[in-house]
């Protein structure tokens, strides 16, 4: 299957003040709701596919409900840095309505890419949440609706991973539902319905994500 | 940074305390004796369940505090097992006792540390506060960058602590949260490898040979504990060639090839900073980015703090203009910290020796920027243009 990229060439973010050495990705989501599970699939994922990868949550007081940052590092080449990420190109936000709470375009780099659980459209969404920075795009997928109707739990972090590899231009959808599926056997050998669920929630989403 | 010739599609995505837990699954001790704390837990957790599954073999002990878990770990290694536990901060504090009875009795246990500050205030996240605070209970201490070396080093670590010459307990660590809970790529090797590389273990005077019947834990007055401490210097002396004859044994194995210490881009080197741990990562980072932009910068990273490889340091330093020691630890004797201290003796004896200034950084947990590792190479820099060193003791990241 060809799927159109929705992202910008690499060349281009080079010269934009981002890294050009690795992709660096911020994840935004309640306790409970999977940001830290999204990140290490990410790193899951894309080490299956080959990449140098980091996965790292924000630890602090864990609760239910509460804000939770996690994130990526990816990269061809293995990667050194031990340090948090302040400027990611990519960030992914499980729940929007984090937003009086937490800047997600914060530390974003001209041509970095801001990606919303949401059934609005991108134009709507820049306009609720009052994103006025244009170098920033804006995509948006309903992982919540997507979530319920294959994993039958509004639990939104596999559809999320799908639209993200998407919209990041990472792996494309094959070598990515792979990936997922092998490591889900891993995890849920006994359950073979949850693995099927979660490989069609990371394809849904991969293909429904809508760019500006 | 060790370096591989696998490509990354070979490995696999771990934590840090996968990878270590998964290094103990392959080692498969007699005995693990254990008791959960933040951030080290899960290398126990996993084990048990590698335990539950029929993995190992292990006789797992679950004891109700990490002074109990050095002592039953004692008593296994007493008994003649291959003997492990895991744990960190405030779990090694309480451990401290103990520690001296595990060295002082020369048993061969291998211990997977997460570094973690001490309280108080309380605090789970990373500093090395915890195992510089036992830097002479005797054991040796080795300190890895990212989950691969601590993977690496808790397999060398057998060897070591085993070998006929040295017969001394080793702590492995990693760095709190940072390397504990962050995934990276490990390459691992296979289990068949991993046995035949650390060999069964053959306990030297085990208390269960019944035949061969020996005193444990005796008392030791005037008349012998001298001679033994003298021993166990003597042990100390011997290790540092047993940890490069292993790790040259364990480069043939893995492809990656350990030594007391790693020297990045030092050879010409007018600039270095000395670091320990994951902190070494972001300081690589910094020397390429200066590399590029033409600054003679270089790092040297400490893989074994204990023993202090003093002669080999000086020898690896001697031609730096300005170094910047960095201490993740202040041991608040209001001189500086510990690798500071041992550092600037080790240089004492050259004939011209390096300027020197000590940072102390992320206590705390406290995140290491970019851009404080190049603040550092800066006043390295200015350090040389002025030919002085400033300062003896700055803090990095740290609110006045």
């Amino acid at each position: 299957m060809t799927v159109q990229p929705l992202t910008v060439e690499r060349e281009e973010l080079a010269t934009s003040g981002a890294s050009s050495e690795f992709i660096e990705i911020r994840w935004h989501g309640r306790g409970g709701q999977g940001a830290k599970t999204a990140a290490l699939l990410m790193g899951e994922a894309a080490s299956g596919a080959g990449k140098y990868v980091q996965a790292f949550p924000e630890y602090g007081p864990e609760r239910m409900g509460a804000p939770v940052v996690a994130y990526n590092r990816i990269s061809d080449g293995p990667i050194m840095l031990h340090c948090g990420i302040e400027n990611p190109r990519f960030v992914a936000v499980l729940d929007i309505s984090l937003a009086n709470q937490v800047d997600f375009a914060a530390g974003i780099p001209e041509g970095g890419a801001l990606l919303l659980n949401t059934s609005l459209t991108p134009a709507q969404a820049r306009e609720k949440l009052n994103i006025t920075n244009k170098s920033i795009r804006v995509y948006t997928v309903d992982a919540s609706l997507i979530s319920k109707e294959t994993i039958g739990l509004p639990i939104p972090n596999t559809p999320m991973l799908g639209a993200l590899n998407r919209v990041a231009g990472l792996l494309e959808l094959e070598p990515l539902l792979a990936s997922v599926r092998s490591k889900l056997q891993k995890k849920f050998r006994n359950k073979p319905e949850v693995i099927d669920g979660n490989v069609e929630a990371v394809k849904r989403a991969y293909l429904e994500v809508q760019g500006e | 940074m060790a370096v591989n010739k696998q490509s990354a599609a070979e490995s696999q995505a771990m934590t840090g305390n996968e990878a270590l837990a998964e290094a103990m699954r392959q080692i498969n001790p007699d005995v693990v004796a254990a008791y959960p704390i933040t951030p080290a837990t899960e290398i126990v957790q996993i084990f048990s369940s590698f335990h539950a599954d029929g993995l190992v073999d292990t006789e797992l002990v679950l004891v109700e505090s990490e002074h109990s878990a050095m002592s039953a770990v004692i008593g296994a290694s007493a008994a003649g097992a291959r003997a492990m536990t895991a744990t960190s901060s405030q779990g090694l504090a309480l451990m401290h006792e103990m520690l001296y009875i595990a060295s002082g009795s020369r048993y061969p246990i291998v211990m997977p540390v997460v570094n973690r500050a001490l309280s108080a205030p309380l605090n789970i996240h990373c500093d090395h506060s915890d195992t510089m605070g036992s830097r002479d209970a005797g054991w040796v201490q080795i300190y890895s960058e990212n989950a691969q070396e601590g993977y690496d080093n808790v397999i060398q670590a057998i060897r070591i602590a085993e070998h006929n010459e040295v017969q001394v307990p080793v702590m492995v660590m990693i760095d709190g949260f940072i390397i504990s809970h962050g995934m990276e790529n490990v390459f691992t090797l296979d289990d068949q490898t991993v046995r035949s590389f650390i060999g069964p273990f053959k306990p030297r005077f085990p208390l269960l040979d019944v035949d061969n019947p020996v005193s444990v834990g005796p008392v030791d007055f005037t008349d012998f504990y001298f001679e033994h401490k003298r021993q166990h210097h003597e042990a100390m002396v011997k290790v540092k060639p047993v940890i490069l004859e292993i790790a040259e044994e364990y480069a043939k194995i893995s492809g990656r090839k350990y030594g007391l210490f790693e020297e990045y881009m030092l050879d010409d080197a007018e600039v270095a900073v000395v670091v320990i741990s994951s902190a070494a990562g972001t300081t690589r980072y910094v020397v390429d980015k200066l590399r590029r932009a033409g600054v003679k910068a270089g790092m040297l990273k400490l893989r074994v703090f204990r023993p202090f490889p003093a002669e080999e340091l000086a020898e690896a330093l001697q031609h730096v203009k300005a170094i910047a020691v960095m201490d993740r630890a202040d041991s608040l004797s209001a001189q500086g910290g510990p690798l500071f201290a041992e550092l600037r003796s080790a240089l004492f004896d050259l004939p011209k020796r390096p300027l020197t200034t000590n940072y102390i950084y992320g206590l705390g947990g406290r995140d290491v920027p970019v851009a404080d590792i190049e603040s550092v190479f800066n006043d390295l820099l200015t350090t040389v243009s002025t030919g002085v060193a400033g300062p003896k003791v700055r803090f990095l990241g740290v609110r006045e």
